[in-house]
């Protein structure tokens, strides 16, 4: 019972961790599903999103201005997307990915410029900051919604990509990209909706990650969005529950490291499984194997 | 153009380059931005030449550039700090374990080696991977490089998360100039030679280069490793230019941006790459930092949204559409040389005088 008190707090916060990295990977994995892109800039939309939380929760009660930064982060991202992504379509890889790197430089600055680098204290969101004891262990109540949450949200997604006509578009596109055109899918508005789906998913996971956090910094971003791709990647990339289980494993280690008093590694020791498991599986967990043809 | 004209020239302009810049060291205070630009901008030239070896000759897209750079800048300083002042600099961890200052040139080639070893042992099971996923690897790599450096328990030798400084350090222009001039040469040389020519057919085509009989796992190593070797001369650089150095300065965000100036002067130029190095630098530390200014004016009109950061969120815009409008860089895959220019002029001039003596003829 003295081991199980002791050793809770850091699997619960692991646990609650990993559903803020799952929602956060879920946007990596799909859109690499569909455009084979590393959207650098993904972790900056969600430090964007709590930035504008911050602001609007200065102005208005929070009932309107969660939803608000929600729908404003949705623009956002598809805002992005259309400006950044669309026009490069038929460009080699590279240049795409230079693209998202470019604008998650851009809105790195922005948010420098606009918060003139001072760490912005995240307000309190009544009912889920409360605090909650459990089997003798005081904690948020967001440690205990996260997971709950994020099962939620990704059993809906799935149904969603399971059973509607959107869902099936978006599967053949990360098939086959241009048959699914042939076949008269409208590719845009596919991977329109990839990005609103994704970052609707990351301003709910910036919502449940910085509510643990103080301060939403213009950097802030930058390591939770890596280490949400590496959970995207351990998974297997494009594969959905791969990027839940991988974001829940990552979480859960990181914090157990933590939990040890190796504080400084538990970055590097994401990136160390990350590495084993790329030598190990070289498409992650539950990725696709893929074949070479000449 | 012959062979011994070519050198010639290129000798020649090289030479009018130094002494421009020891003119200019001599004319010019030495606190102008100038140099300070001329300084960093020779710097990164050199490991975005590096880089470029890797995405842009090789087709091997790796991320790792800022973890040779750490490991380089590390050694660099590690092996030169002065005994006398290593009390004070290890001054948690009883004046380090290290006793003995080496010279400068060897720590710098000492810090490239360091690297080029961690690069063939992570070389090993990472360049296996394809495309993305070593990319994500190698930046994995760097990450983990940055935590351990800043491990307290290898203090006595990294000063854990402290700073390193009062290690030697170059005043002019010049040095930074020349050595990076000297490994850019070289590493211009490895590029036309076999190696090279192997390097790009395994960029254009992994298949069919293995078919002509290249090994594979052989070359992308070599190119890994040479490309890190150098990456770590720059980084004992930066380490020079900077004064001081500690482990937090070589995130992924270093690599980012190497890897624009290596996209901005275009995938497999050399002479690209350094030349939107410099410019690249000239643009994010000197030509827009009158946007910072709050108080400007333009006759008696004050220019709005003007502050502290302004320049930053100009410059994103300005690499933004860099990247959408420009897709191929400055320079393409094309190279800067002299017998290009000649021949340019040749074409613009020298055509002209040629169509003029056959109008004379047919008259």
């Amino acid at each position: 019972m003295d081991w199980i008190s002791r050793n809770l707090p850091y699997l619960m916060a692991g646990i609650s961790v990993g559903g803020q990295y799952a929602l956060i990977a879920i946007g990596y994995t799909m859109v690499y599903g569909i455009l084979r892109l590393i959207n650098f800039a993904h972790g900056d939309i969600f430090m964007v999103a709590g930035l504008l939380l911050v602001y609007s929760a200065t102005v208005m009660p929070m009932y309107i201005a969660i939803p608000l930064m929600i729908v404003v982060t949705v623009i956002i991202g598809f805002t992005v997307e259309r400006v950044a992504y669309k026009p490069l379509r038929s460009a080699p890889r590279m240049s795409i990915m230079i693209s998202a790197i470019g604008v998650s430089y851009l809105l790195q600055n922005l948010a420098l410029y606009v918060t003139g680098g001072l760490s912005q204290q995240y307000p309190a969101i009544p009912w889920i900051s409360d605090t909650i004891t459990i089997f003798g262990t005081t904690t948020k109540r967001v440690t205990v919604i996260t997971p709950i949450l994020t099962i939620i949200l990704v059993v809906i997604l799935v149904l969603l990509i399971k059973y509607t006509k959107i869902g099936m578009a978006m599967r053949a596109a990360s098939r086959d990209f241009e048959t699914s055109q042939l076949m008269g899918i409208k590719i845009n508005s596919v991977v329109s909706m990839t990005f609103v789906i994704g970052t609707f998913l990351a301003a709910v996971g910036s919502l449940l990650f910085f509510t643990n956090y103080t301060g939403v910094t213009p950097t802030v971003g930058a390591m939770p969005g890596l280490k949400a791709f590496v959970a995207a990647v351990f998974g297997g990339i494009g594969s959905i529950p791969g990027a839940v289980i991988g974001a829940f494993i990552i979480g859960i280690c990181e914090n157990i490291m933590k939990g040890l008093g190796l504080t400084t590694f538990s970055d590097a020791f994401t990136f160390a499984l990350l590495i084993i498991i790329l030598i190990a599986k070289p498409t992650g967990l539950f990725g696709e194997k893929a074949t070479d043809k000449v | 153009m012959s062979k011994t004209k070519k050198i010639t020239w290129n000798v020649g302009l090289i030479a009018a380059l130094l002494i421009i810049l020891f003119i200019l060291e001599q004319v010019l205070p030495s606190g102008s931005m100038l140099f300070t630009v001329l300084k960093k901008g020779a710097i990164y030239a050199l490991v975005a030449v590096s880089m470029n070896l890797l995405n842009g000759f090789t087709g091997l897209f790796s991320l790792g550039q800022a973890g040779f750079m750490l490991l380089g800048a590390y050694t660099y300083a590690i092996l030169t700090i002065p005994s006398a002042s290593r009390a004070s600099v290890y001054q948690y961890y009883n004046g380090g374990i290290i006793n003995f200052a080496l010279p400068v040139p060897i720590a710098l080639i000492a810090g490239g080696l360091v690297a080029a070893i961690f690069a063939f042992l992570i070389g090993l099971p990472v360049l296996r991977l394809k495309s993305d996923y070593l990319a994500i690897a190698t930046l994995g790599f760097a990450e983990i490089i940055r935590a351990v450096f800043q491990w307290d328990k290898l203090g006595p030798v990294t000063n854990g998360s402290n700073l390193l400084r009062s290690f030697p350090t170059f005043h002019s222009v010049l040095y930074p100039f020349i050595v990076s001039g000297i490994c850019i040469a070289l590493i211009v040389l490895l590029i036309n030679s076999t190696y090279g020519r192997a390097f790009k057919a395994i960029r254009d085509d992994e298949i069919a280069a293995e078919a002509m009989g290249i090994n594979l796992a052989h070359h992308k190593r070599l190119a890994f490793v040479i490309s890190s070797f150098f990456a770590g001369v720059s980084g004992g650089l930066l380490a020079m230019y900077q004064t001081t150095i500690q482990a937090s300065m070589f995130k992924s965000a270093m690599t980012y941006e190497i890897l624009l100036i290596v996209v901005i002067g275009g995938i497999g130029s050399v002479t690209g790459s350094c030349i939107s190095s410099f410019l690249f630098i000239a643009c994010s530390e000197w030509w827009l930092r009158f946007l910072d200014n709050e108080n400007l004016y333009i006759g008696s009109f004050h220019v709005p949204l003007l502050r502290p950061g302004f320049r930053k969120v100009v410059f994103a815009i300005v690499i933004m559409a860099m990247v959408l409008f420009y897709r191929q860089g400055i320079m393409g895959t094309r190279e800067f040389s002299v017998e290009g220019c000649y021949n340019f002029f040749q074409k613009r001039f020298g055509k002209k005088s040629v169509k003029k003596a056959g109008d004379t003829h047919e008259q």
